[in-house]
């Protein structure tokens, strides 16, 4: 009953404040949802420990029959293994300290009780997502999540720009969950079950490659499996085509680089959503997602090298972006991309446990990163732009303080060549140090990505936290005024996340991505044969194991330089550069690409076929052609209206009679003859 | 079991109620209430009866059942009823929704109540008649004959444009069906008996197969609507009431679905093989076209026809897959669809019936004074948009699965409908329920009243129990599709064998 207990609490909660949230009231909304999480959350870790630090390596529990159809035969089972009850640590930690926050942060708003509603909504898709047995489970999490995910961010449904936000991040995501369910299917057509431990046991026999070793497989050309595209693919092709299209929708809901235009927009959201949806959970299903099919994924170099190229490619270019927004959140936002692209990176190189330990260690210092700005911005009147900020840190200094442990961690402080440091530091150098180990093609890609990125990382995070706490205020004098620290029932959630931030990296490094990696895992995760990844991280290079400190160090210093020491060399610089600047300031410019490309052209076609081609071409030469050319029609039609409607009715039916009746007799005589 | 023929006691029931409402007499407003209780309880009556065919309705059996034969029309043509596993529950949607329809209508229909009402029950009696019946002339009669009370309701009861599009509506059904008329007497013909049955049964050849199947397919094709034959649907809905869309997009638009599934596949299987690319081509472009289309409307109620288009492409893509999720997800679809094009339907109505007008232009920021509302017009929405855990998804799901297992560019193809439906359903929703209420004539609107909560409850139960256990529809269907499709592989082989065979006896 504990497994089911965690999964459904947050769905009761989420069925009584939404359903009766206004019989209810508020007050009563917000304790059942948070009452309920804060259960799950504490059942949670009894999991953890249970499963994690016990001798149970797999439990499955089946709750419903979904869809059976021929072979096709799925149900609603929970699958819990180390995997899982990492995600539910994250998940229902985080959500439970989230919840609590907004019992503070939403204490104005006078639609709260669906805002809890909503957010319990959101952590039991989340879930059913992570505990899912079968990929079709995952995938109404995967797509639960989004809808949670798109009525969050347009929580606020006066404001237009929320409302483009959501729907944007679900049409976004949507390409994903496009490449996501091809996906689902290839791996059906191969495997004859989407079912997850079926999937693991057939996997490496199906590829061959255990049993004939890397080579072998590589030259070999097997049987066709599969079919794709009029290419014929042998099962080595065709588990990377597979894995390629489960890593779509990855690269949607894990707003990677090309379908990570949602996520900065999806901070029109109220500020807790942010810090639960889009910085601890939902974005990391993608990386989740990857990890659990590792059984897969490890069977495709090919499939790998993508996701290291898209990882680091994303590390660095929302590195890039966020060195030069000004919204406090979009910063954060894009931190948050950047992030995810070095959990792919660990992923891609076949390093999952340090994919997964970044997740979870990023799950704490960016949740209290983001639950910092919303402090920050509950002070300042709502406002998110740091430009209008500064000066803060005397007025309000919890605030300050866990906003500067969680700045600490997302950069990554700690003692060069020990395992003492912050959270960032013990896990993001470890994503380092695995691409530089990394034997695919585009490790040594992501290693330089990655090392660039922890600089930027630096930069942005000490701007950021010069421009908002240091120098003189730049807010208005009546805004200052107002300027107050928050309530406790808003600060206890930043201390309990500052205590992951500084020491879930530390604690948890055995378990993860040291020695009791076996004890712990115990198979969650796969690796193949040679897949040495672990061990070879150790032997890097120590100019490699020192590298990210020291671009942390830089990042620090010119942010200091630019932002306290002479605060008019930005300015200079972003004149001088302004080509630079703006690119950087838009994004790329890749919203105005897919606007030009996909948004305008996709309105211009509907509209095309629309008039023209429905109008014009189809009605012209169907009926209202035949029309035209019957000259007396309208006045036929117009008659029917006055009355002679039923008149004509009765006489079709007659009609179809006399057809029906001619054929009869006529049938009747040409039948019998031919007997 | 049953003793008595309970499928025509069904069928005809709604009559009886015809009878009824005839002997009310007087024209007002007493009588119109008393008009409307008749029509009400009539229905309800109906559905409950035809709940009996359902508990009486045997899951191992997938052939015919609860038969019911009489002499009728001189010898080979008979009066033959009976349901299975393809058409069974098309006759419980249809009673199901027949309520709602004579509900929905309660208020908005204040012209003709008596005349407005037999036509609905009428059509009832029709539409439960087209899926009992197993005599292709019978089923021929219901079949088009259901056109008219549909073509009434649209032309005296409808919009502005009514005329326009009552006639367009006749006139491509009725090109259809004239095709499917001369099929009919060629299969007697050659066959020498309209039992559907046994029409299955009969071999015909490979060259008249492909023209019957293309005659039936001229009928079923206008009557789903495919592409490029669906212009007339977005134009019919318009201008229809709310109840006659609902009927047109939850059940009449079935029929052709039906009747691929009932005629052209068991009885010309290996013409339907050889159009199936043809087929999945007309799909894939109804779906990817009518979904850009849909993207651009301005009229709410266009919108939605023009996405059921672009769902019914799933649809026969599905069925012409021959594979087992490809049609049972098929038939999922329509029957999701039934409940859940309806159910929007009926949202439109609400709003329809408070501010007169379809254009989303006119409405925004509904929620703030219609939060129920808001509600159920999200749910029905995400549920067209094929969300999981909502009926939706289930048919769109095994659809597209039996579409990867045939041809992977299929799959891509109507896959993107996935994304395109997103956003022509958010998009409607933002511009119609979000954002601020501005505009003076929002300033009243009321949220639903009871008895629009009593519609729209049910139908939201019904779109999730089915979201989240598909089983009662899928157990129901499981058997007699797995028939439909061991014989029709049955009939390929046997067909790919007389190839084979014949060939060498050419050589010789």
């Amino acid at each position: 009953m504990l497994f089911q207990a965690i999964v459904f609490l947050p769905l009761i909660g989420f069925l009584i404040a939404g359903l009766f949230g206004r019989a209810i009231g508020h007050k009563a909304s917000e304790l059942v949802t948070s009452t309920l999480v804060v259960i799950a959350a504490l059942l949670s870790w009894v999991a953890f420990f249970q499963i994690g630090y016990g001798e149970t390596a797999l439990v499955q529990i089946e709750i419903l029959r979904w869809i059976t159809s021929g072979t096709l035969d799925v149900s609603w089972s929970l699958r819990i293994d180390t995997l899982t009850v990492v995600m539910l640590v994250v998940v229902n930690s985080v959500s439970a300290l989230v919840h609590i926050y907004s019992i503070g942060y939403m204490h104005h708003d006078p639609h709260r009780s669906r805002f809890f509603a909503y957010l319990s909504f959101f952590t039991f898709a989340m879930l059913s997502l992570v505990t899912a047995d079968n990929l079709l489970q995952m995938f109404f999490g995967w797509e639960g999540v989004g809808v949670a995910s798109y009525l969050l961010i347009g929580f606020w449904y006066q404001k237009p720009s929320a409302n483009a936000a959501a729907m944007k991040a679900f049409v976004v995501n949507r390409v994903g969950d496009f490449g996501f369910i091809l996906g689902i299917f290839g791996v059906f057509v191969m495997f004859d079950t989407i079912n997850l431990s079926t999937i693991f046991a057939n996997a490496p026999a199906v590829v061959g490659v255990l049993a004939h070793g890397a080579e072998a497989a590589a030259t070999a050309h097997g049987p066709e499996v599969l079919n794709f595209l009029g290419y014929h693919l042998d099962a080595q092709s065709a588990i990377t085509v597979v894995c390629l299209l489960l890593f779509v929708g990855a690269m949607g809901k894990s707003a990677q680089f090309l379908l990570h235009t949602w996520l900065p927009d999806a901070m029109e959201g109220p500020t807790p959503v942010s810090a639960l949806i889009h910085a601890a959970t939902m974005v990391t299903a993608g990386v989740f997602m990857v990890a659990r099919m590792s059984p897969l994924f490890e069977l495709s170099t090919t499939a790998l090298t993508v996701v290291t190229i898209f990882g680091a490619t994303t590390a660095f270019f929302a590195a890039t972006v966020g060195l030069v927004q000004n919204d406090i959140k979009r910063v954060i936002a894009y931190s948050t991309c950047s992030q995810l692209g070095y959990m792919f990176v660990a992923l891609g190189v076949g390093a999952y446990s340090v994919g997964i330990f970044h997740l979870f260690t990023h799950a704490f210092f960016k949740a209290l990163l983001f639950l910092c700005a919303g402090s920050v911005i509950h002070a300042v009147s709502d406002e998110q732009d740091m430009r209008r900020m500064g000066g803060l840190r005397k007025h309000i200094p919890y605030t300050y303080w866990t906003m500067m442990i969680g700045t600490l961690a997302l950069t990554g402080v700690g003692i060069p060549l020990t395992y003492i440091g912050f959270a960032g530091f013990i896990s993001k150098d470890a994503v380092i140090e695995a691409a530089f180990a990394g034997h695919n093609p585009a490790a040594q890609y992501a290693f330089w990505m990655t090392v660039v990125a922890a600089g930027l990382t630096s930069f942005y995070s000490w701007r950021l936290t010069f421009m908002t706490f240091h120098g003189k205020p730049r807010a208005p004098v009546d805004v200052m005024k107002h300027v107050h620290e928050s309530p406790m029932v808003m600060l206890v959630p930043l201390f309990l996340l500052s205590v992951g931030a500084i020491a879930s990296g530390m604690v948890f490094k055995p378990q993860f991505i040291g020695d009791a990696y076996d004890a712990f895992w115990k198979g969650a995760l796969f690796t193949g044969p040679d897949n040495h990844i672990l061990h070879a991280i150790h032997d890097v290079p120590k100019w490699v194991k020192v590298s990210p400190f020291v671009m942390m160090a830089g990042g620090f210093i010119v942010a200091w330089y630019f932002y306290i020491r002479s605060p008019e060399t930005p300015k200079r610089l972003a004149a001088e550069q302004e080509g630079l600047y703006k690119f950087l300031l838009n994004k790329w410019y890749i919203d105005e690409l897919y606007d030009w490309i996909f948004v305008r052209p996709a309105m211009w076609i509907g509209r095309m076929l629309w008039k023209k081609g429905d109008g014009v071409v189809i009605d012209g030469c169907g009926p209202d052609g035949v029309a035209a050319r019957v000259q007396n029609v309208t006045t036929w039609v117009v008659r029917l209206q006055t009355g002679y409607l039923y008149h004509y009715a009765f006489a079709m039916l007659i009609g179809v009679a006399a057809l029906v009746t001619w054929s009869m007799f006529t049938g009747v005589s040409t039948g019998g003859g031919a007997h | 079991m049953i003793d008595w023929p309970i499928l025509t006691t069904t069928t005809f029931l709604p009559l009886a109620g015809v009878l009824a409402i005839l002997l009310v007499p007087g024209e007002d407003e007493g009588a119109k209430r008393n008009i409307r209780m008749v029509a009400l309880v009539t229905t309800l009556f109906t559905f409950v009866l035809s709940l009996f065919i359902w508990g009486a309705f045997d899951y191992a059996n997938p052939g015919l059942q609860l038969v019911e034969t009489q002499e009728w029309l001189g010898g080979n043509i008979g009066y033959k009823m009976g349901i299975d596993g393809i058409s069974m529950l098309f006759v419980i949607l249809t009673t199901f929704l027949m309520p709602f329809c004579i509900l929905a209508s309660w208020e908005s229909v204040q012209k003709r109540v008596k005349e407005y009402m037999i036509a609905f029950l009428v059509l009832e009696t029709l539409m439960i008649g087209v899926f009992c019946a197993q005599d292709l002339v019978l089923f021929y009669v219901f079949f088009e004959a259901s056109l008219l009370p549909m073509f009434l309701i649209i032309g005296v009861w409808g919009g502005k444009r009514r005329v326009y599009a009552s006639y367009k509506f006749f006139l491509y059904t009725l090109l259809g069906s004239v095709l499917m008329l001369i099929a009919i007497m060629t299969m007697y013909w050659s066959a020498g008996t309209t039992d559907i049955t046994a029409l299955a049964k009969y071999p015909f050849a490979s060259d008249v197969q492909t023209w019957l199947w293309l005659a039936f397919f001229a009928s079923f094709a206008v009557k789903m609507p495919m592409w490029p034959v669906h212009t007339w649907l977005p134009d019919a809905h318009v201008e229809a009431p709310t109840a006659g869309s609902v009927l047109l997009a939850a059940i009449l638009l079935k029929m052709g679905g039906y009747g691929f599934l009932r005629f052209s596949v068991p009885m010309f299987p290996e013409a339907s093989e050889m159009f199936a690319p043809m087929v999945f081509t007309l799909s894939i472009i109804a779906i990817i076209y009518t979904s850009l289309v849909a993207l651009v409307q301005e009229d709410i109620k266009k919108l939605i026809a023009y996405s059921s288009v672009a769902h019914m492409g799933y649809v026969t893509m599905g069925i012409f897959t021959m594979t087992e999720q490809g049609i049972q997800g098929a038939l999922f679809q329509m029957l999701s669809h039934g409940i859940v094009s309806g159910a929007l339907f009926l949202c439109v109505g609400v709003i329809y019936d408070r501010m007169h007008t379809r254009d989303i232009a006119a409405y925004g920021g509904l929620v703030n004074r219609m939060p129920f509302y808001a509600v159920a017009f999200l749910i029905f929405t995400m549920a067209n948009v094929g969300l999981p855990g909502t009926s939706g998804f289930v048919g769109e799901f095994l659809t597209l699965m039996g579409a990867f297992e045939v041809n992977t560019w299929v799959a891509l193809f109507a896959a993107t409908g996935v994304i395109l439906s997103a956003a022509y359903a958010l998009f409607l929703y933002r511009r119609v329920v979000f954002g601020a209420l501005d505009k003076e004539s929002l300033k009243s609107i009321t949220d639903l009243s009871l008895r629009e909560q009593v519609i729209l409850v049910p139908l939201i139960i019904l779109t999730i129990l089915f979201g989240f256990y598909p089983a009662p529809i899928l157990d129901v269907t499981q058997g007699s599709v797995d028939a439909l499709i061991t014989n029709y592989q049955a009939a390929i082989e046997a067909a790919g064998h007389t190839v084979q065979a014949g060939a060498p006896a050419v050589a010789h």
